[in-house]
């Protein structure tokens, strides 16, 4: 059972400041199995209204099954899992339909004054495409495809915001102009956000929260203080890579 | 000549360009498409003419001509394709309406699957012919019987391409769309069926063929006009230019409709004709 918890707005005053926020997602205990195999296993959870928490872990260690039942995509086989009524996904394919222009897409499902184009142009203003509003999905570059799968998120005005490894299919310059932007636009906008990702210098650039998912619960939960605007490199950053891959079980490199 | 040993030798080098793609000019592309009926048109033509072909086997092309006029004269060639057409798209619109609705359940559910397709694989493969003096015993002579005989036709190859299309529409975008708050029948108009339009276009194609096909068992059933009337006729009175006259008139038909699908893919699937340009 999903349940609706405090979809009230929130603006982040800091880092820390943001445990004290209230609660954007609870899960207790969820447990999901496939094929015998839990990939879940008794998984507690909570994020904070403002929190941008990246969640790590190795292949096949559950982290997108946690998003998607976040999404209510999937049901846990036990457990429970609360999150607000506004929330929406990025996957990691930009997932248009290919049959409507782009402002369509990003007002897809919308009724009345929400499905308007001036609240697609708006929203995809605030990715840099308001002039690919009338193209076609595809026409466009796989990082103005994903421009437009955001848009289509945040014009929802989201209490919560999950992202599927959403740049890994993206090239090197494409995904670091994409982690800038979704840094800004989570700043602005102050949802709760969740991003799935193997990339741990992703997670030391976004995320004020990293979480490691092994054995299907949460092993690692460390808060990341560094200052903002973050670049990868430096000690404090240095130090931080080397443990969370350390715990990744991938050893500090040659 | 190097030191190093672990340098692999590249051998003698060859040019890199592979051969260059020739693309015919677009502006003799009709040309070229009428190459092929030009020649045999050119060899009736010649064969007749010569007298090599007894008249009463192929008719010369003149010969052909009168009787194209006494048709058009006579029996009023003109309003009998037209009751013809009349019947192949009454009959197929309702045949490929039933097909649409059926290959989108089947396509979609499970369960939609499991109740009809074994049904509806087993009546495809039934001949035409064999439901006509069926039909005939359950619906008598008149216009029903035609009718449902031409939505039964084409209601096959709609239902074939519409489950298949719709079965390969990207899940992954479908189960996007429901995030994004589409259900039930809104999610089948504005997400499945125009991902679905390609088959669907397709399954149009045959259905529309399919459908004029099929006049031939439908119009022996106390026919007094139409293009499948003409031809049993000309069967039995064994008059082989009439038989060629309708022939041709099938194929222009065939080509009609297909010109007439093309357009309407351009009109439906706009967002494709940008793509083919890439």
């Amino acid at each position: 059972m999903l349940n609706v918890v405090a979809p009230q707005s929130w603006r982040k005053a800091s880092a820390s400041a943001a445990t004290l926020a209230p609660v954007s997602v609870r899960a207790e205990r969820l447990t999901r199995h496939f094929g015998g195999r839990p990939v879940l296993d008794g998984l507690d959870l909570s994020i904070h209204a403002g929190e941008f928490v990246a969640l790590l872990g190795a292949s096949g260690s559950g982290k997108t099954t946690l998003l998607r039942i976040l999404a209510g995509l999937d049901a846990p086989d036990h457990g429970e899992a609360w999150t607000p009524r506004a929330r929406t996904v990025v996957f990691q394919e930009p997932r248009l339909i290919p049959s409507r222009t782009v402002w369509r897409n990003v007002v897809l499902g919308l009724d009345g004054a929400a499905a308007r184009r001036d609240r697609a142009v708006a929203a995809l203003a605030e990715v840099g495409l308001s002039h690919r509003a009338d193209a076609w999905p595809a026409t466009l570059s796989g990082g103005e495809a994903q421009r437009a799968a955001l848009a289509r998120a945040l014009v929802r005005e989201p209490r919560l915001l999950l992202l599927d490894e959403p740049f890994a299919a993206l090239d090197a310059l494409t995904r670091i102009k994409m982690q800038r932007l979704i840094a800004s636009l989570c700043e602005a906008h102050g949802p709760a956000t969740l991003i799935v990702t193997h990339d741990v210098d992703e997670a030391l650039l976004l995320a004020d929260r990293v979480l490691l998912l092994r054995d299907g619960a949460i092993a690692v939960d460390r808060r990341i203080d560094l200052p903002r605007p973050r670049r990868t490199g430096g000690a404090a950053f240095d130090a931080l890579r080397t443990d969370l891959l350390a715990e990744l079980g991938v050893a500090a490199g040659v | 000549m190097t030191q190093l040993s672990s340098i692999a030798d590249p051998g003698p080098l060859i040019p890199a360009s592979g051969r260059t793609i020739v693309i015919p000019a677009r502006r003799l592309s009709f040309a070229r498409r009428a190459i092929g009926p030009v020649a045999i048109a050119l060899l009736w033509g010649l064969t007749t003419g010569l007298g090599w072909v007894d008249p009463s086997v192929l008719p010369s092309p003149a010969g052909l001509g009168e009787g194209f006029v006494r048709l058009w004269t006579e029996q009023d060639l003109l309003w009998q394709v037209g009751v013809s057409l009349a019947r192949a798209l009454t009959g197929g619109a309702i045949g490929m309406a039933i097909g649409l609705a059926l290959g989108t359940a089947a396509g979609l559910s499970r369960l939609g699957e499991e109740l009809f397709d074994a049904l509806i694989q087993m009546l495809r493969t039934v001949p035409f012919l064999a439901l006509v003096p069926l039909f005939i015993v359950w619906l008598g002579i008149g216009e029903l019987p035609k009718l449902l005989l031409i939505a039964l036709a084409t209601c096959f190859p709609m239902y074939l391409n519409a489950s298949a299309g719709v079965r390969n529409v990207d899940r992954k975008v479908i189960e996007a769309a429901r995030s994004f708050g589409l259900a039930g029948p809104r999610l089948i108009r504005e997400v499945v069926l125009p991902l679905a339009l390609p088959s669907l276009m397709t399954g149009l194609r045959f259905s529309l063929g399919v459908s004029v096909l099929v006049l031939i068992a439908a119009e022996q059933i106390n026919a007094s006009a139409g293009l499948g009337y003409l031809l049993n006729n000309a069967q039995i009175y064994q008059q082989v230019d009439v038989i060629l006259i309708c022939i041709v008139i099938y194929a222009l038909l065939g080509l009609a409709a297909d010109l007439g699908v093309r357009a309407l893919e351009r009109v439906l699937m706009p967002w494709r004709t940008g793509i083919a340009a890439r």
